[in-house]
């Protein structure tokens, strides 16, 4: 189980087998009694919306847009097709979380499907799930199935008027597609390369109809909320930052994984629940959410809470909650190689700035890391960064660019000695050891 | 049509459970799944099966190509009879993703995009599958998700793949 621990659990509460993610034992959990109720008692839209608007649920995809405002920027009332996408495309490296959602809860996520459907008067819906978990993929499939059986999904339902259709599309690797219109191009069929904004997706989305996208976490916390009521989704985190989070923590921990806890947790705290820094060693930087967010050093991640406001106030962001732990073991330059190859290799090629930056990028760090770099070189980064972001339709080039500026910040020293002595400060054998590969028992 | 001929009526079926999940009027929304059936089906897609794809989609073969080259689980080459996508992005970096490419090039004695030549093992690096707290992580055939892989684990794969 890679749900590994939580303070008051809300979306992982009672996960505890097998079988969790069937119907009947998430019905046993108390599942499908908000969309009962809101069929049951015809809840108008805007009661739902109100209600999502006071919990401050915020998009867990890593915007942080407030759920409840998106949703009540559809024209709900405007006749035809309207479209509810569940963006399940979870690639950004660092985080793993909708999977664990897929994988245990995954009538949670229908559930939350159909009630936002309901709310923003959608016809169709889709959950766009990432190309490489195929096995959760299928897993969804099959709740969609156990869910249709019972009348929850499809054609009047639990007898009332609604009728909302819903689907999974499964993805074939492209970090892009999970930018939302990239997203939207890639199911109708077509390279997932994203569209210019505006118009947003609830004017001209899917098919050109009103359209609403939204991450699988957000989802999976609106039965809850309908539940509990806003106000106590909202005092499950922080003022500004509502309900519980789940954090996928990964890198040099003792126990990497999911942990779901109050926005606003201490980040001391989740890093001693992941079993702390891998071997007992030092912590050296953090990612604090997801590969695109700034690199933040020991020191200063080691005051911040878990929360939107904190996090962006020591200059990162708290993105999709996945905490990347780098200890004392880890070349900052090999590190920053790795990730300016994933955005060169996934830059949809739409835009200039992005698809020949991220090339630049790529080609200078890999000159430094390995001994060749020139003493300009990092200046020479700074300017292709400041030439690339801002100037690309979608944020990919600002992701590749983040990573590259804020290392140069927190570890400019380790850049530059390599590029005076042409190698490395921590020695090649022991960022071997620290991987724990080659030491790994069977 | 000779198309039609690389389009068996059991993928055809599984093809039109996939147009059904959408509107009438959008069957090209099935490429990428009508795509991934076919190489399943083959192991790899050749040019044939594209434009089969394609003209049962009734969509022109380019757009089809297009789909094909832009996502990186598509095989436009033969492939081995288990492709190994081993995840190196920087949290399976961390846990020793690349170590487990390496130990796999050596075990194998192939390099990156390669192939044994008996035919039964291609090698390539993946990005982020979006199973960070597993790492290190590689994928089989684009299908099972083999987590915290270790020497042993690896061999231990090896040893059940025929």
């Amino acid at each position: 189980m890679a749900i590994l621990g939580s303070i008051n659990p809300i979306l992982t509460a009672g996960l505890d087998g097998d079988r969790s993610w069937r119907l009947a034992d998430y019905v046993a959990r108390g599942g499908y009694s908000a969309l009962r109720r809101i069929i049951a008692e015809r809840t108008t839209p805007e009661q739902i919306i109100a209600e999502v608007k006071k919990s401050v649920l915020r998009g867990r995809g890593g915007a942080g847009f407030p759920t409840g405002l998106k949703w009540s920027f559809m024209p709900r009332t405007l006749p035809g097709d309207k479209y509810l996408i569940c963006n399940s495309d979870e690639g950004e490296p660092g985080t793993f979380k909708d999977r664990d959602l897929l994988r245990y809860n995954p009538h949670a996520v229908i559930e939350g499907m159909v009630i936002a459907g309901y709310a923003i008067g959608a016809t169709r819906g889709f959950n766009y799930i990432h190309g490489e978990i195929w096995e959760l993929y299928q897993r969804f499939e099959d709740a969609l199935a156990e869910a249709r059986a019972e009348g929850l999904v499809g054609k009047h339902i639990l007898g009332g008027d609604f009728t909302f259709e819903l689907f999974a599309h499964h993805g074939y690797g492209a970090y892009i597609c999970g930018e939302e219109t990239a997203l939207l191009e890639s199911i109708e069929g077509k390279k997932g390369q994203p569209r210019f904004k505006p118009p947003f997706p609830a004017s001209f989305g899917l098919y050109g109809k009103p359209t609403t996208i939204n991450n699988t976490e957000t989802l999976a916390s609106v039965p809850f909320i309908l539940n509990m009521g806003g106000d106590a989704f909202l005092a499950a985190g922080k003022a500004n930052n509502g309900g519980p989070k789940l954090f996928s923590v990964s890198g040099h921990v003792e126990r990497p994984g999911n942990y779901e806890v109050p926005m606003g947790t201490p980040f001391a705290t989740l890093l001693e629940m992941a079993g702390g820094v891998r071997g007992g060693r030092k912590l050296k930087g953090v990612i604090p959410g997801g590969s695109s967010s700034p690199v933040l050093s020991a020191e200063l991640m080691m005051d911040c809470t878990m929360d939107y406001d904190s996090i962006a106030k020591a200059g990162s962001m708290l993105g999709s909650g996945a905490v990347i732990v780098m200890d004392e073991t880890t070349c900052m330059v090999k590190a920053l190689e790795r990730l300016s190859y994933f955005y060169y290799e996934e830059s949809c090629g739409q835009c200039t700035p992005c698809r020949e930056g991220t090339g630049w990028l790529y080609k200078i760090i890999q000159r430094i890391e390995n001994g060749l770099g020139r003493p300009e070189d990092l200046d020479l980064l700074s300017s292709i960064t400041g030439n690339i972001m801002g100037r690309t339709i979608c944020a990919l080039g600002d992701a590749a660019s983040m990573p590259v500026q804020s290392f140069l910040k927190h570890f400019r020293d380790e850049f530059a000695y390599h590029i005076e002595h042409g190698r490395c400060l921590v020695p090649r054998e022991v960022q071997r050891a620290g991987s724990g590969f080659f030491t790994a028992s069977a | 049509m000779q198309n039609s001929l690389m389009l068996t009526p059991e993928l055809i079926a599984r093809i039109d459970r996939e147009i059904a999940k959408y509107p009438v009027e959008q069957k090209q929304s099935a490429v990428m799944a009508a795509l991934a059936i076919a190489q399943e089906a083959a192991g790899w897609l050749s040019p044939e099966a594209i434009e089969a794809v394609a003209s049962y989609l009734e969509m022109s073969p380019v757009a089809a190509l297009e789909v094909a080259t832009f996502y990186n689980m598509y095989d436009l080459k033969p492939v081995g009879r288990h492709k190994l996508t081993v995840c190196t992005n920087l949290p399976c970096m961390l846990s020793g993703g690349m170590h487990a490419l390496e130990y796999l090039q050596e075990k194998l004695g192939i390099g990156l995009d390669e192939t044994t030549p008996d035919g039964k093992f291609t090698l390539k690096q993946g990005e982020c599958m979006g199973a960070c707290g597993d790492a290190p992580v590689l994928l089989v055939n684009n299908r099972h998700m083999c987590c915290s892989m270790t020497p042993a684990e690896i061999d231990r794969l090896l040893a059940e793949l025929d």
